[in-house]
């Protein structure tokens, strides 16, 4: 059976991770290829690794990481940030990552999907889409909210809704969809569940939910009510909220299919 | 000498790496004399079927396969082109093992592209050594091999097709054990044993 799965995400600046990260067992919890590794030992199934680095010094920088991180781990790799061409993606797979996930440009210019979709596959292709809705007023329905899609890190709204977005993503080629709710994002109170059920149910793609997990249930919600293919996760693994090997036993154990090493 | 046959079918740098990690000597090549004097051949490959039978009746390998005598593993495209025929591009492939590669039925629970970590069952022979049934490993495909006398470990997305084939000396996994942890590296390194 297709297992659910756990990917940790790590924010990346100038070839370092930049979110707090304490591990007893790692020497330089700042070095991005030594997490990367932790994790994969863990028993991550797939890495994300996102490069937050505004200049172009970084992201040559983030390039040669990802030739780091490729030749040390054996399970995929995923990278994004600032990819916006078809260059770019050339680069990154050249670079060794197993897909690249797009968001601000693929809004900018959506043929960009179509692009990097043909020439390396659609498997190849994440969308990476930040949405958020207006404060809900009693009994309305969050699947049913206009959910805008948003960029620079959802304080710039599209013109775009999230489920013609997810749909018109996946006609145009695109491997998966990773869906964040910036309600939701950082605040550790789990995920818009019926949201998420609805995005799945309109795709045949994956879909992989992403911000707002605070412990396992959260997470056993979204995999199970809401469906998603994969949950990312940053916060509660970086910060030591849980472990790849205890959210796993956990959700194991409410009958959730993941692989445990 | 273990030739890795580049035939401009996605990247072969996950390939390598694995190799490298297990401290085997390797090269990337497209020469038929390089190929045929190799100890072993590795055939990976992520894209379209026909394109890919394309890239080696272009390059001249596909006499060159057909005739190699030492262990051959193909992996996803790479094991494809060695069955019978795709539904992708519908295409006659090399036929070394009796299987046709389908594509899988969508349903609404069932996601395709086949993407992620799924279980191995049914496992024998030498490459799964150490490999107990259960086991997972990573896949991503649209299309499957279907079972037959050469399927030597299944597995099933909405319906069971072969997760690895074996004929005489030539290998194939629908999976990627480049990518599968160290299940994969395991698979690696009984290939590289025989």
């Amino acid at each position: 059976m297709l297992s659910k799965r756990i990917i940790p995400c790590l924010d990346v600046k100038d070839g370092r991770t930049v979110k707090g990260v304490h591990f007893e067992q790692l020497r330089d919890v700042g070095d991005a290829v030594d997490l990367g590794r932790h994790y994969a030992l863990q028993g991550a199934d797939e890495l994300v690794y996102l490069d937050i680095s505004a200049s172009q010094e970084g992201r040559s920088t983030f390039t040669r990481l990802v030739e780091r991180v490729a030749d040390a781990i054996h399970i995929p790799l995923t990278v994004g940030g600032g990819i916006s061409s078809l260059d770019d993606a050339a680069r990154l797979l050249d670079a060794g990552a197993d897909k690249v996930s797009i968001n601000s440009a693929a809004l900018a210019r959506p043929e960009l999907i179509d692009e990097i979709a043909s020439r390396y596959g659609s498997q190849f292709v994440v969308v990476a889409i930040d949405a958020r809705h207006e404060p809900l007023a009693d009994g309305d329905e969050e699947a049913e909210a206009h959910w805008t899609v948003c960029t620079h890190g959802g304080t710039r709204p599209t013109s775009h809704e999230l489920f013609s977005w997810a749909h018109e993503a996946e006609q145009r080629g695109a491997g998966e969809i990773l869906f964040t709710s910036m309600n939701h994002d950082g605040t550790r109170n789990g995920y818009p569940v019926s949201t998420y059920r609805r995005l799945t149910s309109l795709l045949h793609i994956p879909v992989i939910a992403s911000g707002g997990a605070g412990n396992a249930d959260n997470v056993a919600e979204v995999l199970q009510q809401g469906q998603a293919d994969a949950a990312l996760v940053a916060g509660i693994l970086h910060d030591g909220i849980t472990t790849i090997p205890e959210l796993k036993t956990e959700l194991h154990n409410r009958g959730i299919c993941v692989r445990i090493l | 000498m273990i030739a890795i046959i580049d035939y401009k079918m996605g990247n072969l740098r996950s390939v390598e790496n694995a190799l490298r990690r297990l401290g085997a000597d390797f090269c990337v090549t497209a020469d038929a004399a390089v190929i045929r004097s190799a100890d072993k051949v590795l055939l990976p490959g992520v894209g379209h079927c026909g394109e890919a039978m394309q890239n080696l009746r272009d390059a001249g390998l596909i006499p060159v396969l057909r005739q190699l005598r030492q262990p051959v593993l193909g992996i996803c495209v790479g094991l494809q082109v060695l069955c019978r025929d795709s539904e992708e591009g519908d295409t006659e492939c090399i036929g070394i093992f009796d299987s046709h590669v389908k594509r899988f039925t969508p349903t609404p629970v069932l996601k395709i592209p086949h993407m992620g970590w799924n279980t191995l069952e049914n496992t024998e022979k030498k490459i799964f050594d150490g490999i107990r049934s259960g086991e997972s490993v990573y896949y991503v495909h649209s299309y499957y091999p279907t079972l037959c006398p050469d399927t030597i470990a299944t597995t099933t997305h909405g319906v069971m097709f072969s997760a690895a084939l074996k004929y005489e000396q030539f290998h194939g996994t629908q999976f990627h054990p480049e990518k599968s942890g160290d299940v994969g590296e395991r698979i690696l390194q009984n290939f590289l044993k025989l």
